[in-house]
């Protein structure tokens, strides 16, 4: 059996990278919060970096609940998104030298999102990750855990379900 | 409803660094009510290519909403914190109009208070979103 010759690794990170930017680059609310996403294989780490303007209680001081809602809902809709896209980013389907925002498919919209508050949300930086639960052709159901300091120690949680886009021919 | 209550609440909302961010103000308060209003902002957007505003801001808004809702009830204390918050998208906000949230608490119990919210966008008749949640009643 002759094994495909694997692609060079700056092949690889460049294509998975720059649909990952043409994902989140286009939307201002990501960047008004200030939310960047780092990636590792498909894996994905939503960073909240801790600004004067996320906090709720200044005499606590802590982080608005409504900024950890929004930060959650933001990790589960780029979470999803970019789970749905991974094989087309793959086979590349998605082509890494034209991608922006107008050529990918438009985002999943909310439905509903619950969000858990476990502990108060310190006036530092804060992590997120999404797991998508089951992800079907209209539906999708999505969890998202998020901590500060230590991973176990979580300071909130969600679950959340979507609308997915329609599957057009709009990829190129 | 004592008239400096609307006065203590509405300080209170905008001593907040990120109701301040969103610009968020408080329209009415009753005895466990409250209205608070978000207006259009190109830099709350979630969808470039329609101009609707992130999920995430009318999460913002609800929160806050809900908890001043608490803190407007005669039986909680002026502190309050979420303990779950469930909001529900039954449409996306139209873009240029000022998102207003009302908010009630409708039961408290020495450690818990229980509120519901819906937004709107200037047709009451038609609401953006709706939101139930649990907060703390501190003692």
């Amino acid at each position: 059996m002759v094994r495909k010759r694997p692609e060079p690794v700056q092949v690889v990170k460049q294509r998975r990278d720059a649909a990952l930017n043409a994902l989140v680059e286009g939307v201002p609310y990501i960047r008004f919060l200030g939310i960047a996403f780092e990636r590792h294989g498909d894996e994905l780490t939503a960073v909240l970096t801790y600004d004067d303007k996320l906090i709720g209680n200044p005499m606590l001081p802590a982080l608005h609940g409504g900024v950890t809602a929004a930060f959650l809902e933001t990790a589960a809709i780029i979470g999803l998104s970019w789970s749905y896209l991974w094989e087309d980013i793959e086979s590349g389907k998605i082509d890494p030298e034209t991608v922006s925002p107008a050529h990918l498919p438009r985002l999943p919209k909310t439905i509903d999102f619950t969000v858990d508050y476990l502990r108060s949300g310190l006036p530092r930086d804060a992590y997120a990750r999404a797991r998508v639960n089951r992800q079907g052709r209209r539906y999708a159901s999505v969890q998202v855990e998020a901590w500060q300091d230590n991973r176990s120690r979580l300071f909130a949680q969600a679950t959340g379900h979507f609308l997915m886009p329609a599957r057009t021919g709009t990829l190129t | 409803m004592p008239p400096d209550k609307h006065k203590i609440v509405g300080q209170f909302i905008r001593a907040l660094p990120h109701c301040r961010a969103l610009d968020m103000t408080l329209t009415d308060i009753g005895p466990g009510t409250a209205g608070v209003a978000m207006p259009y902002d190109e830099r709350l957007i979630g969808d470039p290519e329609t101009g609707v505003i992130h999920g995430g801001a009318v999460s913002a808004l609800m929160d806050t909403c809900c908890g001043a809702a608490v803190m407007a009830h005669p039986d909680a204390a002026a502190l309050t914190a979420t303990i779950d918050l469930r909001i529900d998208y039954m449409r996306p906000a139209i873009p240029g109009q000022t998102i207003t949230a009302r908010a009630e608490c409708y039961h408290v119990t020495r450690s818990v208070a229980f509120v519901r919210a819906t937004a709107t966008d200037g047709d009451e008749t038609r609401p953006v979103a709706s939101a139930t949640g649990a907060f703390t009643v501190e003692s």
